[in-house]
């Protein structure tokens, strides 16, 4: 889902290239020859200004994300049937927001401070994973964003462990393994309720991945020969797999799983290709996705306002410890 | 619709639900802060104390239906329960309001079960003894963690004092519920199982009385309200809270979660 911050840039109107002196063209050369020979970028390396901005767009959307989808899955924390379910969505979403910490941190290596990327997002100038804006309305939806969306989300992630920019690729490593358990969970929870569970829970279960089955193929972004800033992605070690690489592999693993745990697809295009060895799936509605991303999905306006609302709200806190903070300090000074 | 267990009337049971349910409706309520926090950090926090709370919640209700000689398993107990038959403090279960709320109620709460914990290292039954010594540790950082909050709140700016002060006047009319003794304590105290309530007040009043004083808080006078939730007549508030928690388990019969 986190790539989708190179997919979307045409509706944010992309950067001009800058005009260079011949000592930058020095400096980006060594640069390119450091990518090449697939070293890593550390914060205070030189890098060009179009690669700080490309990963600075890309892990603040990534963190944006991780905390706004700590929205949809809260949801469910009072309600959730046992306790032990409450303990694991508590631990899971509190991981979220633990994700958020590490990656906002490694963006803040790049000049941006938190503060700064938080406005972004409040104000709409800053994007986050548009699957977010799909609401939770049942108990088994918990379990399909850890099985699918979580699933889907770590085949886009496993390859940014290698990401040249070095901090975001080491966020990447411990992110991905608290994933992985995310994504155990949110399957065992799906698995209990199909094999042990009743008639209506079966039911809850695929009308609950029905709804998430599509969002999901479209967290990878749009097809290869319409995402046109890949390829500068790819050229500078941001992105290492393609958007159809990634979805194939994501429907070829689903697949299985769902055989396993008993439940379809809403897909009638579905069907083994012998030749390719792969899934074939049918076409997806990217006019969805362009309407969910532009801000017309379902629940957009809720998101956003929960978070603005959560920062207001806070923000007699912040100034509160910052008061406290000084008059600390001016009393060990005395 | 599956309807609601039947909680037998022995005082030792009693005892161990009041704890258990203290633990429970306040990490509910902590719960609802998860990603509505005021800082990232603090969301993490508060649920990471929630968190704390539901486990120990776990192993007392575990430990309650064995000693209710009915067989009932934690969640039974969690969602299966009238809420005349739920034992927490009413002080427990008022809502989460704002966070200086949150944080002085986390204080009182926190200092409570932390002193309650450090007496039932004694308890007579090793289960509880084995529980408290887990617990304690973590009551011990949730203490500490909701004083330093109360400091910097209550010696901030005007308006965190404020809030503060609003805050306390309406937490600390339910605070005498948490030390008063009745049949339950006097079952608890002859049997060994753990201390009578009151015995928790002067050391908590101390211990609350030494964070208020730094964080520049007066300790409200002594209420003449009493509030009633741990013999099962809880605010309006209660109601709700158990709607939400317990809706699913109730509206889908023989479920397996």
């Amino acid at each position: 889902m986190y790539t989708q911050a190179m997919d979307t840039l045409r509706e944010e109107g992309g950067d001009k290239p800058p005009l260079r002196t011949a000592e930058e063209a020095q400096l980006q050369q060594r640069f390119d020859n450091r990518i090449d020979a697939g070293e890593f970028i550390e914060a205070k390396d030189w890098m060009p200004e179009n690669y700080r901005k490309t990963l600075l767009r890309q892990i603040s959307q990534h963190a944006h994300s991780e905390i706004v989808g700590m929205l949809p899955e809260g949801n469910w924390i009072t309600r959730a049937p046992t306790l032990k379910r409450k303990a694991i969505l508590l631990a899971k979403v509190q991981d979220e927001g633990g994700h958020g910490l590490y990656l906002y941190a490694a963006a803040e290596t790049l000049g941006t401070s938190r503060d700064q990327m938080l406005d972004a997002l409040h104000t709409g100038k800053a994007k986050y994973s548009s699957i977010f804006n799909y609401p939770t309305l049942t108990w088994a939806d918990v379990g399909a964003i850890g099985w699918l969306v979580d699933g889907a989300a770590i085949m886009n992630q496993v390859p940014i462990c290698r990401c040249s920019y070095a901090p975001y690729a080491r966020a990447m490593v411990r992110i991905c393994r608290e994933e992985s358990f995310h994504q155990r969970q949110g399957y065992d929870s799906l698995l209990v309720m199909m094999k042990e569970g009743t008639e209506a829970q079966r039911a809850m279960v695929q009308e609950a991945v029905n709804r998430w089955w599509w969002p999901c193929l479209m967290m990878f972004g749009p097809p290869d020969d319409q995402s046109p800033n890949s390829a500068q992605g790819m050229r500078w070690g941001i992105k290492r797999v393609s958007n159809d690489t990634l979805r194939q592999k994501f429907v070829d693993a689903a697949m299985q799983q769902a055989e396993v745990l008993g439940v379809s697809f809403p897909d009638p295009d579905l069907r083994w290709n012998e030749a390719t060895g792969h899934w074939d799936y049918g076409k997806i509605d990217w006019s969805e996705f362009w309407r969910v991303v532009g801000g017309e999905g379902p629940c957009n306006r809720e998101r956003l306002a929960a978070r603005v609302k959560a920062w207001e709200e806070g923000k007699w806190v912040r100034e509160a410890a910052l008061a406290h903070a000084r008059k600390s300090d001016l009393k060990e000074a005395a | 619709m599956i309807s609601s267990i039947k909680i037998p009337a022995a005082p030792e049971l009693s005892y161990l639900l009041r704890l258990a349910d203290t633990c429970l409706i306040s990490g509910q309520r902590l719960g609802e802060w998860c990603g509505h926090g005021p800082i990232l950090e603090e969301d993490i926090a508060l649920s990471n104390l929630a968190l704390d709370l539901i486990g120990q919640s776990r192993a007392l209700l575990t430990l309650a239906g064995e000693r209710s000689g009915q067989g009932y398993d934690e969640d039974q107990l969690a969602f299966l329960r009238d809420e005349v038959d739920y034992r927490n403090p009413t002080l427990a279960e008022l809502p989460r309001g704002d966070f200086a709320f949150t944080v002085l109620r986390n204080l009182m709460l926190s200092t409570w079960l932390k002193l309650m914990w450090e007496r039932l290292r004694d308890s007579s039954d090793a289960e509880l003894t084995a529980i408290a010594g887990k617990a304690l540790k973590e009551a011990r950082y949730h203490q500490q963690h909701a004083a330093d909050w109360a400091v910097r709140l209550g010696d901030g700016t005007e308006e965190s004092h404020r809030r503060c002060e609003t805050a306390l006047a309406t937490l600390w009319l339910y605070t005498p519920e948490l030390f008063e003794d009745d049949s339950v304590d006097a079952a608890a105290t002859a049997a060994g199982l753990g201390p009578a309530w009151s015995q928790l007040q002067e050391p908590w009043l101390a211990e609350i009385g030494e964070v208020l004083g730094e964080a520049k808080l007066a300790v409200p006078p002594a209420p003449t309200f009493r509030s009633t939730g741990k013999r099962g007549l809880h605010s309006e508030h209660m109601g709700y809270l158990l709607a939400e928690m317990q809706y699913l388990q109730r509206a889908y019969p023989g479920g397996a979660w």
